[in-house]
């Protein structure tokens, strides 16, 4: 069965959920959130991406409403937000630290929202019950908190959440407590409640892996800023800036002069070496400064200059990280920059041909790098 | 580590000889048969008896309960109130100079607040009683229970309360179904400590209090400028029994209750 593509932001017919309309945040002198505008679909799982202090949790709590915009609007289904207090909206949060009651019980704990909101018993009881199936708690119902494990926590807080049916679900770093394994299987069990309840989800998060895991856009946030909006792949494989190439993945920045060729750029990047040539859609002056980007894995490396290769330069192996499935080789160039250029290893470690202080070939395509003005 | 040495077991001695003398000598004299305090003259429960027919010293009793259980209800009440507006509040004007006010009766002379609100009874027209004392103790007791309870609000999770509200709730009704019953503990033990302070408050209250009410500290004080008889040895034996039995109690409790977490917490460790 053919699936049409979820991608309701290139629909010009889509309403949005929620819509930030030029909104900034201050705190006395400093600018958590500085003139944003952007739109946020039902359905979509739309991941906040930034380092700390760059404004995201803020974000979040201006969609929960612990904070008001200090100038502009938040919209939700077209209705402004900015009188309405945080228990009266339709919008459900996990906490960073689950916040989950420790006086009550797993299933008080779910039942909390429900019961403030008057659903009849006999109503209440089924919602927790099908909260507990969904999220593997049916044995934890009776245990307080502190009887249970972080992982198990981290789902009461999920149910808890859920069990109102918010339109809007916000989670703050939901995984961040816990260890690298169980993040992962919960990332998953995430996006499958996600699918299975249809809710829109807003999460905010540090760690890139995550964000390009679970969510079906990825907005890059520096300085109370949005720097770019996209899909994971979009933004892993075009990013708009060098901000957000170093902050998704590995990369390599090379700085040059771009000079029109063709249906791209060369970009003169040191004196004496043959310059880089690039195809892109973006528009350069001739000789402005500029940045090509390349991921690692992108780039290939081989003992023998490479027969046809759009782009080869010489250099010497200076380090290999061993990752297991992958190697990176961290390669010196003619004036002493470094690039990363990663394989993965399809041969056992021992035949391998390449080693320290060798020198060798790398190559990559016109196609292959990202030309960047800033 | 736990090494037996004589001078270990010197200081406790000491320790505990210089805390518990003077109350062991009270309770051995409580069962004096004779008249005289300091003449031993066999064992007796004499004194209890006259003590349960002096209905003076019953009617101080009586008084010093209701007080010490209106006043520290009613300070309980507004301390947590003041805590929390201290705590939660954020900036607002005059919050520095609110939590001064709230501490000073913490470090003013007791004879100063009690003449003080002297002045004020005398000032308003209000007749000394029961009510005066109340009052009294309400206003110098209440510091004590904001200061435990603004210890424990200091170090509340906030992300408690905006979850109760995010899940439906008034900003009361959060406080109620969410950070009462956590900060509980506090708020008893704040309570209990009110109710101390109340029951033997002697200063205070002898400022406050009228013809028509007096507390049992003031009535034991008052006694014994006529001498010191064996039925307030008696009083004392029973009171410090009280306070006994309340503070194991209390001790228990919490004990068994911190016994009982920290099991269920290590059957979860076991569990994942």
């Amino acid at each position: 069965m053919a699936q049409t593509e979820f991608a309701p932001w290139n629909d010009p017919e889509a309403k949005p959920l929620i819509q930030f309309k030029n909104v900034t945040k201050r705190f006395g002198a400093f600018t958590a959130i500085d003139d944003l505008t952007q739109d946020i679909y039902a359905q979509e799982f739309f991941a906040l991406l930034g380092p700390s202090g760059c404004g995201k949790t803020t974000m979040m709590r201006m969609l929960a409403g612990f904070e008001n915009p200090t100038e502009g609007q938040i919209l939700l289904s077209g209705q402004n937000m900015a009188e309405v207090p945080p228990n009266k909206r339709a919008v459900n949060m996990m906490f960073q630290s689950y916040a989950l009651f420790p006086h009550l019980s797993v299933w008080d704990n779910i039942a909390f929202g429900l019961r403030r909101a008057r659903m009849p018993k006999p109503e209440i009881d089924a919602r927790v019950d099908e909260m507990l199936r969904l999220t593997r708690l049916e044995k934890f119902a009776k245990r307080k908190p502190h009887q249970i494990s972080g992982g198990q926590r981290q789902r009461v807080a999920l149910a808890r959440s859920l069990a109102k049916a918010p339109k809007l679900l916000l989670l703050d770093e939901p995984l961040g407590a816990l260890d690298a394994k169980l993040r992962q299987d919960t990332q998953f069990e995430l996006m499958d409640i996600q699918e299975k309840t249809g809710t829109t989800f807003v999460i905010v998060t540090h760690d890139q892996e995550e964000a390009m895991t679970v969510a079906s856009r990825v907005a890059v946030m520096d300085e109370g800023r949005i720097v770019q909006v996209a899909t994971p792949a979009e933004i892993y494989e075009a990013p708009n800036t060098v901000y957000v190439a170093d902050f998704i993945g590995d990369v390599n920045i090379i700085e040059g002069a771009a000079t029109p060729s063709g249906d791209g750029y060369d970009i003169a990047w040191a004196e004496g070496q043959a310059p880089f040539h690039a195809k892109t859609q973006t528009k350069l002056s001739n000789g402005q400064r500029c940045y090509l980007a390349i991921r690692p894995e992108k780039i290939g490396i081989a003992t023998e200059k490479p027969e046809g290769a759009d782009n080869t330069v010489q250099g010497k192996i200076i380090d290999i990280a061993y990752l297991g499935n992958l190697s990176t080789y961290h390669v010196e160039l003619p004036g002493g920059k470094m690039i990363k250029a990663q394989t993965a290893n399809t041969r056992r470690l021992s035949r391998r041909a390449l080693t320290w202080e060798d020198d060798v070939w790398l190559s990559w395509t016109n196609t292959g790098s990202v030309v960047l003005d800033r | 580590m736990r090494r037996f040495s004589w001078f270990n077991a010197t200081s406790l001695t000491l320790g505990f000889a210089f805390l518990y003398i003077p109350m062991i000598i009270l309770i051995i004299f409580s069962f004096n048969a004779s008249e005289l305090v300091t003449v031993w003259a066999g064992f007796s429960t004499r004194w209890y008896g006259e003590l349960l027919g002096n209905e003076a010293f019953l009617d101080a009793a009586w008084v010093t309960l209701q007080v010490a259980v209106m006043s520290s209800t009613i300070a309980t009440v507004l301390g947590t109130m003041a805590a929390t507006v201290m705590v939660r509040g954020g900036r607002f004007m005059g919050r520095t100079l609110f939590s001064g006010m709230i501490y000073a009766p913490l470090v003013m002379p007791e004879v100063i607040t009690g003449l003080s609100l002297l002045l004020l009874f005398i000032g308003i027209g209000l007749d000394r009683g029961v009510l005066t004392i109340v009052l009294a103790h309400t206003t110098f007791s209440m510091c004590y229970v904001s200061v435990v309870v603004s210890s424990r609000l200091v170090s509340f999770d906030r992300s408690l309360e905006e979850a109760a509200l995010d899940l439906g709730c008034s900003p009361f009704e959060a406080f109620r179904l969410v950070t009462l019953p956590i900060i509980a503990p506090a708020v008893i033990s704040g309570w209990l400590l009110a109710f101390t302070l109340s029951l033997d408050d002697l200063v205070i209250a002898s400022f406050t209090a009228g013809p028509s009410a007096t507390t049992l500290p003031i009535k034991i004080f008052s006694s014994i400028r006529l001498g010191v008889s064996p039925e307030i040895n008696a009083l004392s034996t029973i009171m410090i029994a009280i306070v006994t039995v309340g503070v194991l109690t209390a001790s228990i409790v919490s004990k068994r209750a911190s016994v009982a977490q920290q099991r269920d917490e290590q059957a979860a460790a076991r569990a994942t």
